[in-house]
């Protein structure tokens, strides 16, 4: 009956809604049930966008209070603005690189170190992975894919219930044709660093 | 080919709920199908308009909600199978007609989908569209997932085909945007074509007529209370014990959830089809409980049908819900809220997990205009006119869609909104009521949609006023729709444009210039030469939406701009007068642009003083 729970936050336009679609899909083609909730329109655009999903036998995919088994944070200020849905037990995979609101250069909101956030999760949680998802993407040869590096990550973490032969399956059938060698380059280099970081 | 039309019976496909539901219309038949797109509704819309040529039947982007179900209604009245859907409040522009479906009797099953929006994400206000089924006569079905979105339309229909009213399915964005495990069912092609034959006592609701009809209406609801009771739809997902939890849609998932979780003692009434309200079955519920839990969104009405029952059949009992303040009668449920309220209702605490806290501040984050979005061009070459003439008090009336995000700083340039439509109106009545410059934002699909009917109104009015429709070729906010400006419509075929630019003159319109806003000097002095219009001014922002033009040149190289640290002065005009997503200070204190979300528009460039921004070498 436990489900798996997971939490992806995130900024509109990176990619948050995509990377959780793939998830689902990799679920469901290895035959485990999943649901999930997106926000789609207005909060959309550049603004935060959290996409939620139960891996297992669950009606909503609404996560509770402290539920989250993981959180998968494209963005350091978004993932401690996920706090509700996190306890000590969630395993955090955070990407380092910030998007400053415009409110920050307005001077109607203060965006901190990015280090900061990240740090204050470090002190509450007992499993955090840190990684600079954009230049990993870069790297890999696009910078779109900085979505996978942050799945190929997440892969790596301990429980998480879905192998890769079933995430790259659903990669390829979400993502163009023309991206995919990149895409699975970022998603690999994604799972290596998390590993050793887990270590 | 999607998926959606081809997967084969019994294969298992893993959808959104506004997916799975086009599914449903192709497994029963749909003919014809139409709306107007609005969040949480949209992507219905796109799937049709993906399959609908193969599928062998039409499906059109009407030019508002209440033609897209005045064209479903007359297919239905030709014996055609149709479906409409829109968002909720796009239920207040269809109701007109909407009200008089029932008076007449079609001749084949249409569904209308109201897809409503608690909390409102995406929305202006958080209405319950299950009031409208009370004041059109339309039964009612709430979906909780999507498989149950798929397979009541073939319940929808065959309830619409026995009684000869629009069966209206209610979901919220909880479920149309849910995703989930799907089985398909077997795709079943709909007639092309039907045939109005005429029957004017059935046909036009004319006093005489209406008379009868009423009576008609309160005989068939009245029959259907007995379907309501014995729907197959309407079922007990029983443990037993004292309390009895009766709820709907979304919320029967928490209510499951938690029950399930905690393995309680609890019964959950789960209604699907709740109007007519299924009176026997919610009786002998209720006699059999101690205690009754009623868990929907968003507004009481279950809850008081339940209490209109209990009076007439003269039963006391205690009824946890929205009335007692057992439920919040604001924004929608989760299973925490749920939690609590089951709690209560049994008088048992059940452990808490915890969450963790933290006391840092965490920067506020409101939807902004994309990088590269033409409207902020417009926005801030608008606003360079007005201070320019040293106009003071200009009033900005607005509209739905992207361009109200105009309401953040350092825009806010949006005063007064109401609904699609409404900037022209406002404006129209504004310049009546006071003697303050009114300049008015509506987008192309907007205008389309309810903004032709006020600018007749101004025009003949004689008033002065400013209208500027940011026309970026797309219905934008949902998601990139076809409209009537663009030579494109909803079975993907080449479609006749209509111009604003014709429309505005034909209407008479005395001004009516258009403007490309990626060239802001040019936009500006458009702009000061409307001001100073004395009558109704049309300016016409023509470029297309960043997020169309993005798709379209995914595969060539976008051009990066990036601020030469030398040159600029750090004035900071670009971060606080423009603002720019892709712009922010960086740690020096300089601007910079980021690379991944510069779309590579080059308006930045219009503006630094400094002309320090420009293409990345």
């Amino acid at each position: 009956m436990k489900t798996y729970n997971v939490y992806i936050a995130g900024v509109g336009g990176q990619g948050v809604v995509r990377t959780s679609i793939i998830i689902g899909l990799a679920c469901f083609k290895k035959g485990v049930n999943v649901v999930m909730s997106e926000i789609h329109g207005m909060a959309q655009r550049g603004g935060s966008v959290p996409a939620e999903m139960k891996i297992g036998d669950a009606y909503s995919p609404i996560i509770e209070k402290g539920g989250a088994d993981l959180l998968i944070s494209f963005e350091p200020a978004e993932s401690l603005r996920a706090m509700g849905k996190l306890s000590k037990d969630t395993v955090a995979v955070i990407n380092t690189q910030p998007i400053i609101p415009v409110t920050v250069a307005l001077g109607t909101s203060v965006y901190l170190d990015p280090k900061t956030y990240i740090d204050e999760l470090r002190s509450k949680l007992k499993r955090v992975v840190v990684l600079d998802a954009e230049s990993m993407a870069r790297e890999a040869g696009n910078i779109l894919s900085l979505n996978m590096v942050m799945l190929g990550a997440s892969s790596a973490t301990p429980g998480f219930p879905v192998e890769k032969e079933f995430l790259v399956a659903a990669m390829k059938e979400n993502l163009p044709a023309k991206a995919i060698d990149a895409n699975l380059r970022a998603f690999d280099m994604g799972f290596e660093l998390a590993e050793k970081e887990l270590q | 080919m999607s998926d959606i039309l081809t997967a084969k019976p019994g294969s298992k496909l893993y959808l959104l709920g506004n997916e799975a539901v086009v599914r449903g219309a192709l497994e029963n038949g749909i003919s014809v199908a139409a709306t107007y797109p609005g969040t949480p509704s949209s992507e219905i819309g796109d799937v049709f308009m993906d399959v609908a040529k193969d599928a062998g039947m039409y499906f059109e982007f009407s030019t508002n909600e209440k033609v897209a179900l005045e064209v479903a209604a007359a297919a239905a009245a030709s014996g055609l199978r149709s479906f409409v859907w829109m968002k909720h409040v796009g239920m207040n522009v269809a109701s007109d007609s909407f009200m008089s479906i029932a008076y007449t009797k079609i001749r084949a099953g249409m569904v209308v989908l109201s897809a409503d929006d608690p909390t409102m994400w995406s929305s202006q206000n958080e209405q319950d569209s299950r009031w409208y089924a009370r004041l059109g006569n339309a039964p009612v079905l709430e979906p909780s997932n999507p498989q149950e979105m798929k397979d009541l339309m073939k319940y929808a229909f065959e309830i619409s085909e026995k009684s000869g009213l629009a069966v209206l399915m209610r979901t919220t964005t909880r479920i149309s945007h849910m995703r989930g495990v799907v089985t398909v069912g077997e795709v079943h092609v709909g007639k092309k074509k039907g045939e109005f034959v005429k029957e004017p006592s059935r046909f036009l609701p004319m006093p005489a007529q209406a008379y009868a009809a009423h009576k008609r209406i309160i005989e068939t609801l009245a029959d259907l209370v007995h379907d309501a009771d014995t729907s197959p739809w309407n079922k007990v997902y029983g443990k037993g014990g004292k309390l009895g939890i009766i709820t709907s849609g979304p919320t029967f998932n928490y209510a499951m959830d938690v029950v399930n979780e905690y393995d309680l003692k609890a019964d959950v009434l789960k209604l699907t089809f709740t109007y007519p309200f299924p009176e026997k079955l919610v009786l002998d519920f209720v006699k059999n409980h101690e205690a009754i839990l009623v868990a929907e969104e968003v507004d009481p009405i279950m809850e008081k049908e339940i209490f209109a029952i209990l009076g007439k059949n003269g039963v006391i009992g205690k009824i946890y819900g929205k009335l007692d303040g057992t439920m919040p009668m604001a924004y929608e449920y989760s299973t925490d809220i749920l939690k609590a309220a089951i709690s209560k209702a049994l008088g048992i605490t059940l452990p808490e997990k915890t969450a963790i806290t933290s006391d840092l501040k965490l920067p506020v984050r409101p939807p902004v205009w994309c990088p590269g979005c033409p409207h902020r061009g417009m926005y801030y070459a608008t606003r360079k006119a007005v201070e320019n003439l040293g106009i003071g008090n200009v009033i900005y009336p607005t509209d739905i869609g992207c361009y109200s995000l105009s309401a953040t700083p350092p825009y806010q340039m949006a005063d007064y909104l109401l609904s699609m439509g409404s900037s022209i109106g406002l404006a129209s009545g504004l310049a009546v009521a006071t003697d303050q410059k009114i300049v008015g934002f509506i987008g192309d699909s907007t205008f389309f949609h309810a903004g032709i009917p006020p600018l007749v109104n101004a025009v003949h009015a004689a008033v002065k006023m400013v209208i500027v429709v940011l026309d970026n070729r797309i219905t934008g906010m949902t998601g990139g729709q076809p409209n009537p400006g663009m030579p494109l419509n909803g079975m993907g075929e080449v479609a006749p444009e209509v111009s604003i630019e014709a429309v505005a003159k034909a209407i008479g319109v005395g001004f009516v210039k258009s403007v490309d806003p990626a060239n802001l000097a040019a936009a500006q002095a458009v702009m000061e030469e409307a001001l100073g219009f004395d009558g109704v001014a049309v300016v016409i922002a023509r470029h297309p939406c960043v997020m169309i033009k993005s798709k379209e040149k995914s595969a060539k190289q976008k051009l990066v701009f990036t601020v030469n640290k030398a040159t600029c002065d750090k004035c900071m005009l670009c971060v606080t007068r423009f603002a720019c997503p892709a712009m922010f200070i960086g740690e020096d204190g300089v601007v910079a642009i980021d690379e991944a979300l510069c779309n590579g528009c080059g308006v930045c460039v219009q503006i630094c003083p400094q002309k320090a921004i420009g293409v990345r070498r």
